[in-house]
């Protein structure tokens, strides 16, 4: 019997895979699909404090490989998530929630933070720094190093739950924007959002997305995930929760020898909505062949 | 919505770029006329939203046009291929709110959810009159089908060549009496159906580019006088007071 459990933080997960945030809505969908206790936790839809209505269409385009999308961050608001997503996330979700919190100041992030506060199921707080999608003032917080770690300590601050900072990976050197966030008081950090793109339509001659540019996702984005994940195991000493491309559970396997504690399932969601279950009764079989008796065994084995 | 395995038992092409598909498989997640399916495609990464023709309990019509990359693999499927489908998707047609004697309106290859949803509404006692547009003589198709069921056809091309010269909105006036619409079609023909004056009311089907096709990603939302929503789960059906052109 292969013990799957994982530890984010002094957050015990039954088993490290999570739908990622922008993939698995506020569970409704995939509850009327299966039981999602089955999952070790799922990062929630993108949340800021105020609603948001979002990209124009299309927001959608293919590619070999993977996807872009340019949703813009479409949510109902912090205070509608509280007041009628959580009370439905407690009837068909009982593990622990990660909840994915946006803002477009540091303000508003430290706001977001505070209000989940009294959630109980949220146990983990995952602030997303990394939209590529919305343009804040034109930059993202979680493209310098400084201004990631501004909004990681003013998040600290403002709740005792553990902070993870999800980056982007739309910057030169990922681990040193982990590093910042690490000495500012950071729990974890999750990796990676989604990679900046585009699609032109032939017959219009046009961005096929209204947006422009998109989030590239999908496994054909996995060995740079992976590759990132590798490097910010080298530069920092908090968990990491690995994104990015993983369709298998053998690529969860591969994502946690990177270095990642838990791997989150993003575009995989969307082809299959199965996808993360089948992961998870997969896994058992992966770590035997693998000879692993403990799944948290993995994390970070391919360093040493 | 359920996940299964379908197999596709015949195609017959029925224009130049239109082709009709018959798979077994398990309909049982299908509840209404106007709901779609979307299938996985080798190669390809997201699946493809098609509207659902007509099913029974073990078999999927589907009447598809050649547009993309996706359809053309699709198409190209040889009897016995192993598709798998996600099924009965988006909310469906509201039968029982369109009245005794509607007019179903479709352009091109919008007619696809029409024929399931005539004869349900036959079946119901309800004699909805059929009209269709196509652009020219040789893009229409399904026209003895849709006359075997028995109801009232109208046509209307682009050029004259088939039944009358014009749009499927002059089929709709040819008819004053009628005041609820059922429609599916591309957008132009989806706005003006919607401006005519004599409908008290109607259903519009609408297309997206969707990421899942069930109401996860936020890749197909629109924005309605009732606030956004999914085409793929809200919709694809919109009702005539809540559409924003």
């Amino acid at each position: 019997m292969v013990n799957l459990s994982v530890n984010l933080a002094g957050v015990e997960l039954k088993n490290p895979i999570i739908p990622a945030s922008g993939t698995f809505g506020y569970g409704r969908e995939y509850a009327e699909l299966y039981d999602l206790n089955v999952l070790g936790s799922f990062s929630w839809k993108g949340t800021t404090g105020e609603a948001r209505l979002g990209n124009p269409q299309p927001r959608i385009a293919e590619m070999t490989g993977g996807m872009l999308n340019a949703v813009g961050l479409q949510n109902p608001g912090i205070d509608a998530v509280i007041e009628k997503e959580v009370p439905n996330i407690a009837k068909i979700f009982q593990g622990p929630v990660i909840a994915n919190v946006g803002g477009f100041s540091i303000d508003e992030y430290a706001e977001n933070c505070r209000k989940l506060e009294d959630v109980e199921q949220v146990k983990i707080l995952e602030v997303n720094i990394s939209c590529p999608n919305v343009h804040a003032g034109g930059k993202n917080f979680g493209c310098d190093p400084k201004s990631a770690a501004e909004v990681t300590k003013a998040v600290k601050a403002a709740t005792s739950k553990p902070v993870f900072m999800k980056l982007t990976p739309n910057v030169t050197d990922i681990a040193e924007i982990a590093k910042a966030c690490e000495d500012a008081g950071a729990d974890g950090v999750c990796l990676i959002n989604t990679l900046l793109g585009m699609r032109i339509d032939l017959k219009s001659r046009k961005p096929i997305i209204a947006n422009r540019t998109g989030g590239v996702s999908g496994p054909a984005v996995f060995p740079i995930a992976l590759r990132m994940v590798w490097d910010v195991y080298e530069a920092v000493n908090i968990p990491i929760i690995g994104c990015g491309g993983v369709s298998s559970a053998e690529d969860a396997a591969e994502m946690m020898l990177a270095g990642a504690a838990a791997v989150e399932v993003g575009a995989a969601n969307l082809k299959d909505p199965f996808a993360c279950k089948t992961m998870v009764e997969k896994l058992p079989a992966v770590c035997e062949r693998m000879g692993v008796e403990k799944i948290a065994e993995l994390t970070g084995a391919a360093h040493r | 919505m359920k996940k299964s395995l379908f197999t596709l038992e015949h195609a017959r092409q029925l224009t130049a770029d239109t082709y009709e598909l018959v798979l077994s498989g398990d309909t049982s997640a299908i509840t209404a006329p106007g709901q779609f399916v979307n299938i996985e495609l080798p190669g390809k990464f997201l699946r493809r939203p098609i509207s659902i023709c007509n099913w029974t309990e073990d078999a999927l019509m589907l009447l598809v046009k050649v547009v993309g990359e996706g359809t053309k693999e699709l198409v190209r499927c040889v009897p016995g291929t192993e598709l798998d489908v996600l099924s009965g998707l988006g909310n469906g047609f509201d039968m029982s709110l369109a009245g005794e004697h509607p007019v179903l309106a479709g352009g091109g290859i919008g007619i696809a959810p029409l024929y399931g949803l005539a004869q349900r509404m036959l079946e119901r006692g309800q004699t909805p009159t059929v009209a269709l547009g196509f652009r020219t003589g040789k893009d229409a198709f399904y026209l003895e089908e849709f006359a075997a069921l028995g109801c009232r056809l109208l046509i209307a091309t682009e050029d004259g060549s088939l039944g009358v010269k014009g749009f499927v909105t002059d089929c709709i006036k040819a008819v004053p009496e009628c005041d609820y619409v059922l429609a599916c079609g591309p957008l132009p023909m989806l706005k003006a159906v919607h401006a005519l004056p004599q409908l008290r009311g109607g259903q519009f089907s609408f297309e997206a580019r969707m990421g899942c096709g069930f109401g996860a990603c936020m890749g197909c939302t629109v924005p309605t006088k009732d606030g956004y929503k999914r085409v793929c789960k809200d919709g694809p059906i919109l009702y005539k007071e809540e559409i924003v052109w």
